[in-house]
């Protein structure tokens, strides 16, 4: 049994192709139960976020399933497979298996480690159970993808540093001051963006907000708002002493904030440090102020630097994420070749047994006058002669599961067709044999 | 005395282990070195321990009197007090800047390893073990402090200049570098001053006079008024941060060259070769 993977992402796709394949969540049942009514398809799940449509499915036959589920993307959505064919991409076997712990562990997203794709995946998964279109080998396929992407998550640094604007500076506010928990945020201005970064700190402890704007009821609102104190605009300078963190994001043209009169702050301050962060576009603080002593000011760009340096950082943090998938592919291989080496050795003992009782019994017909001893040795005799036959196929088929290629795929097919075996079926193999890993 | 020079070697291999682990730690980022570093690092100070019980047995006095015996307990001072403050902070990167600073100790000390000298009837006073415990102590507090200074001031400039090294992920907050820059003063200047102090009783038992401005005196009297000027900016002028940090790297400095330079480039009462003379 192959595992098999089809879809487009925003690595292949633009968003007009992609907004077209979409999947409403609300309507999955429909095109699951198509998905599975595809000759080539066992198992099937279907992944649709906005940033990618992907199928999971497993398949005797992976070539065929490819090029149904192709056509069934197009066809599903009106569109020819000419349309779709640049912007697919196909996996199967051990690819495939790499392609979705990748995905899960949120290492082929547009912002490597956000952690939104996780969930997306799991309510697909939730759509297929609810709906039976995954069996066995998905479904243990899925809940490894889930760990693998836990553990990515627990042993890398992948999803540690922040990435939007206003988490960036918390993270630098965090830098200098440590703990969060008592200090003081001053808003001047009040400019959504402004308004998010506030939100940011306030959920990240910090205790007092202190708002000011040039008209006050406007600055009342938004102290409202954060259960804060709304400064008058003519007394903020004299106010700013009491902030360790200052958003400034006002409309005015020129400078609003100059060194000197932050010399002078910091001096009233007994030099505890101060965090600046001018979002208004033209700036409202005096680039100079990063010169005094213990004052840090970050202006939009300066926040977009610290953004890429943590995107950077992250792309160091996914090689780690990637060995550990290499890792965890390696032993989800193993698992899904003793799939398949288990019910090939049970229906080769069963199909030696069959042909053993079959000739014992003709044997028996022209030999009437045997007693019980003679009769137990007849039988004996011949269990030996196939036990001793099938030893060692059998051992060397148990062998080759053991070993790391997981190349037992070759042995597999060939007992099955040198002994002319029945391909095993997916309800067979749920028995018994779900009793590897988690 | 071969048990000694076994338990200095392992003591050695020790420090050398826990080093490489928390570089590892820190420019490889692989957090489970660090942990595993730290624990060899406690078991360097057991068997540092040992190094310097067994010293003491064989040689009969407390084991400060050559250079080697004052590097080692030097290191073995350091080592502690970063374990202390490891304990509470959970600084692997302060690991990485002290393990370092011990083992270079630990190296120079078995270079310079002098005959077990006969011991200057001078030396032989109960002040004598309290003025050098009280000193060392004082002066290992001292280069946690310049070495969290380093890197406060390390990543200030990161932060100043909005281009970050791949340390400025794994350092701690400013804040925190800050007060350790604080408590290690506030415990390393009564540690100091009670070191001077009682190292002018010793002297006065020993050669009859409390101070006899000898370099070593001069310099230690030169520390302590740096650290004395440091305690005083931060607690009634409000220094903190960048110049608190200079002021901690340039006390450390001066408590180096008190403790090295001063034998080196001057004699006097105080060094090595006078207390070997007897």
């Amino acid at each position: 049994m192959n595992i098999i993977v089809v879809g487009l992402s925003h690595k292949t796709a633009p968003v007009e192709i992609r907004e077209r394949v979409a999947f409403a969540p609300t309507a999955m049942e429909e095109p699951l139960q198509q998905l599975l009514g595809l000759s080539a398809i066992a198992e099937g799940i279907i992944v649709s976020t906005c940033n990618r449509v992907e199928f999971y499915a497993t398949s005797r036959d992976p070539d065929a399933a490819i090029s149904q589920l192709k056509r069934f993307m197009a066809s599903y959505h009106q569109l020819t497979p000419e349309e779709l064919e640049t912007h697919l991409y196909d996996y199967q076997g051990e690819e495939a298996i790499r392609h979705v712990f990748r995905v899960s562990a949120s290492l082929d997203s547009m912002v490597i480690g956000e952690p939104q794709i996780l969930g997306q995946i799991k309510t697909a998964y939730g759509y297929a159970t609810e709906f039976k279109t995954v069996g066995l080998i998905l479904n243990r396929f899925l809940h490894k993808a889930f760990s693998v992407a836990k553990r990515v998550r627990t042993e890398t640094n992948i999803a540690g540093n922040a990435v939007s604007v206003s988490f960036a500076a918390v993270e630098l506010a965090r830098k200098i001051f440590g703990q969060l928990e008592g200090k003081t945020v001053m808003l001047i201005g009040a400019g959504e963006m402004c308004e998010l970064a506030a939100r940011h700190f306030v959920n990240n402890g910090i205790s007092q907000v202190l708002v000011t704007n040039r008209t006050f009821a406007r600055a009342e609102k938004l102290a409202n708002e954060f259960t804060g104190l709304p400064i008058p605009f003519e007394d903020y300078i004299e106010q700013l002493y009491r902030a360790d963190i200052v958003l400034a994001s006002t409309g005015a043209p020129n400078f609003i904030l100059d060194r000197p009169q932050v010399e002078g702050i910091i001096k009233r301050r007994k030099h505890k440090p101060m965090f600046f962060i001018d979002i208004a576009v033209p700036r409202d603080i005096d680039p100079k102020v990063n010169d005094v002593d213990n004052v840090y000011l970050y202006d939009v760009d300066d926040l977009q630097g610290v953004v890429q340096a943590n995107l950077k950082e992250r792309q160091k943090e996914s090689r780690k994420a990637e060995a550990i998938i290499d890792q965890e592919i390696g032993t989800f291989h193993s698992w899904l070749a003793t799939l398949e080496v288990k019910p090939t050795i049970v229906s080769l003992r069963q199909k030696f047994e069959q042909i053993r009782r079959g000739e014992v019994e003709k044997s028996l017909k022209n030999l009437k006058d045997l007693d019980a001893k003679q009769l137990k040795s007849i039988e004996s005799l011949t269990s030996a002669i196939i036990n001793k036959i099938l030893h060692q196929p059998i051992s060397a088929l148990k062998q080759t599961n053991n070993s790391e290629e997981g190349g037992n795929d070759n042995y597999v097919d060939a007992v099955r067709t040198l002994f002319n075996l029945e391909p095993p079926r997916a309800e067979d193999e749920l028995i018994d044999l779900d009793d590897g890993d988690a | 005395m071969s048990t000694n020079i076994l338990l200095y070697k392992i003591t050695l291999l020790l420090y050398f282990a826990s080093t490489v682990l928390y570089l590892i730690d820190v420019i490889g980022r692989r957090t489970e070195t660090g942990k595993i570093g730290r624990w060899i690092l406690v078991g360097g100070l057991v068997t540092h321990c040992a190094t310097v019980a067994t010293r003491y047995v064989a040689t009969g006095h407390t084991p400060v009197v050559n250079l080697h015996e004052s590097l080692s307990f030097f290191a073995l001072a350091i080592v502690a007090i970063f374990l202390i403050f490891d304990f509470r902070y959970r600084l692997t990167i302060l690991g990485a800047f002290s393990c370092p600073l011990a083992l270079i100790m630990m190296i120079i000390g078995a270079a310079a390893t002098t005959p077990s000298p006969t011991i200057n009837p001078a030396l032989e006073s109960w002040w004598f073990p309290v003025h050098v415990l009280l000193a060392f102590t004082g002066d290992a507090v001292f280069a946690v402090a310049a070495i969290a200074g380093v890197m406060y001031l390390m990543q200030e400039r990161m932060l100043k200049s909005k281009r970050f090294s791949a340390l400025y992920y794994r350092m701690p907050s400013l804040d925190i570098l800050d007060s350790i820059n604080y408590k290690c003063l506030t415990f390393g200047f009564p540690l100091m001053t009670m070191g001077i102090i009682s190292g002018a009783i010793w002297a006065h038992s020993a050669w009859g006079g409390y101070w006899r401005w000898d370099p070593k005196e001069t310099w230690a009297l030169i520390t302590w008024f740096i650290y004395a000027a440091l305690l005083h900016a931060r607690l009634s002028v409000g220094w903190r941060g960048r110049r608190a940090a200079i002021l901690a790297i340039v006390g450390f400095l001066c408590v180096l060259f008190t403790f090295l330079g001063v034998n080196f480039l001057l004699s006097d009462l105080h060094s090595f070769r006078t207390m070997q003379g007897g």
